[in-house]
């Protein structure tokens, strides 16, 4: 086995849906304690290939590999790998059958077999720290979206993740509601937490990532600082979308 | 501006065309007086040709109503709650069984409960209850565990679980994908997802329908009567029958139709309000 430099590393990666290639081939690397926030146009395969980093898609070819595991080998134990990956949907995906404190307190009891008085120690600190501990006896539908989103992280953050995949954490939320998310991610960011971020907060890519990676048409365009991608970029395509999100009503039709 | 009608309306300025005959207002009071006038005749004709005397001596016999007593209760309904719950209890495992096997992905798996489905929902529910009658016949030795209350049972989950496989289907297709994802994203198995996360998401759903066919399998367990039942197992519609035989009149099964109301009433009620709150809920 290779030694453990990334913390995840994903190589020649092809993803077809039927006829449809999302992905052409994607090279790159996350080191532990990087925020790399993934940018582009929708339809340019960011969020397939977030969801092939944890393999909710199973990719047509090439590797992923997460802390030396091959999680692309048919005969790796997936759910052992994915309690190192923790996942944050757009829709949250919350339990709504079950309160803010079951919903963190599940998959600690059920997967990593934990107590319950540890796991519900375990989901109160979590909840505390995404700023909800006072919801916890609240069900997901009591709660706004920005407390579900965070919810939903506490629920991640529960089974001590070496990683951290955010799918457009922010874009189902009110506009109002999006900076309590974004805090609790800087927060987590600051901490030394590794993150793979696919995002439309242009803002919080360029102060909280190490990283920024431009995807278009299911390719890599442009890898590199947040400043140099976001303040200078390189490509024409990148020029284009930057200019189209960072300044909406002055787009060429 | 006025018309032949006494109904004043704002006059026309050029635009609104003047309208002739009698306003919408005027036709639809006429059409309601018709209707009143039908429905008053309707009730007066029937109060007249029925023979009220005759009808209370043959369907509301005081005497004879105090005769089912207390077995009416105490075996009766008692019986019909027994072959009824029993047989919604097997119905819905079975059912949960098949829904799972349909969206297996095991080929054959989806085979066999399509094929179960297809034919026990579309036999009817008599015919059923005559093939487990005929079941000794067919396979020497055989003897449903239970008795006569096993075969009740037996007929009722038959009847249930074709339909209930396909409710809870619904109900498992209706929990959004999402749901699953996130059980996944957190290391649980395909297995454990479904049994924490996934079906009590579905059956919440299918609560209300689900409550509907516990109503349909109450009446529909008046059919063991088929199975020849007697004494200590016999249901309400047999109760009633044997009983109306007894004393020849119609009394008992008015009484029995009644015992099912009080329970099949307060059951539709409970059911809408359930899909009520959940129509809010979700």
């Amino acid at each position: 086995m290779t030694p453990v430099n990334h913390a995840v590393e994903i190589r020649d990666l092809h993803k077809h849906f039927g006829k449809l290639e999302v992905l052409k081939g994607i090279d790159f690397a996350v080191d532990p304690g990087q925020v790399v926030c993934v940018i582009g146009p929708s339809g340019s395969g960011k969020s397939t290939l977030l969801r092939c980093v944890n393999l909710l898609e199973q990719p047509t070819s090439g590797r992923v590999v997460l802390e030396g595991v091959e999680l692309t080998d048919r005969d790796v134990d997936i759910d052992a790998a994915r309690r190192r990956v923790g996942m944050v949907f757009q829709q949250f995906n919350l339990f709504p059958h079950m309160t803010a404190l079951q919903n963190v307190m599940v998959a600690q009891r059920r997967v990593l077999k934990r107590g319950r008085a540890e796991a519900e120690k375990i989901a109160r600190e979590n909840l505390e720290k995404v700023g909800i501990a006072d919801k916890c006896d609240a069900y997901p539908l009591q709660l706004s979206g920005g407390q579900q989103q965070r919810v939903a992280i506490a629920r991640a953050l529960a089974m001590n993740p070496a990683l951290m995949l955010f799918d457009e954490p922010t874009s189902a939320l009110d506009p109002e509601l999006v900076g309590d998310v974004l805090t609790v991610m800087r927060k987590l960011a600051e901490e030394g937490m590794t993150m793979l971020v696919v995002t439309h907060e242009m803002a919080f890519a360029r102060d909280v990532a190490d990283r920024v990676v431009f995807m278009d048409g299911g390719v890599i365009v442009e890898d590199g600082p947040a400043a140099q991608v976001i303040g200078e970029p390189q490509h024409e395509r990148t020029k284009s979308f930057l200019r189209r999100v960072l300044d909406p009503t002055h787009t060429d039709v | 501006m006025t018309d032949q009608s006494t109904k004043t309306e704002p006059g026309p300025d050029g635009g609104v065309p003047v309208r002739t005959g009698l306003s919408p207002r005027k036709k639809q009071q006429i059409s309601r007086a018709v209707q009143y006038v039908v429905l008053v005749a309707a009730v007066v004709f029937l109060l007249m040709r029925i023979e009220w005397g005759k009808l209370a001596e043959n369907f509301a016999k005081p005497e004879v109503a105090a005769e089912t007593l207390p077995d009416l209760f105490t075996v009766a309904l008692k019986n019909t709650i027994i072959y009824s719950v029993g047989g919604f209890f097997f119905a819905f495992l079975l059912g949960l069984l098949f829904a799972l096997m349909r969206m297996s992905s095991v080929r054959p798996y989806r085979w066999i409960a399509i094929a179960y489905i297809e034919i026990f929902r579309g036999l009817p529910a008599l015919l059923i209850f005559l093939l487990i009658l005929f079941l000794p016949l067919a396979l020497p030795g055989f003897e449903v565990p239970g008795g006569t209350y096993g075969q009740g049972i037996l007929g009722l989950t038959i009847v249930g679980s074709a339909y209930m496989a396909e409710t809870l289907r619904a109900g498992l297709q209706a929990v959004p994908k999402g749901q699953m994802e996130a059980a996944r994203s957190l290391g649980m198995s395909h297995a454990r997802a479904m049994t924490t996360i996934v079906i009590p998401q579905a059956v919440r759903i299918v609560i209300p329908p689900t409550t509907n066919q516990f109503v349909s399998l109450l009446k529909d367990s008046s059919l063991v009567l088929f199975l020849g039942v007697s004494g200590e197992y016999v249901e309400l519609t047999k109760f009633g029958n044997d009983m109306a035989s007894t004393f020849a009149n119609a009394t008992p099964i008015l009484v029995v139709g009644v015992t099912y109301l009080l329970v099949t009433i307060p059951l539709g009620y409970l059911a809408s309000r359930l899909e009520k709150r959940q129509a809010r809920g979700r």
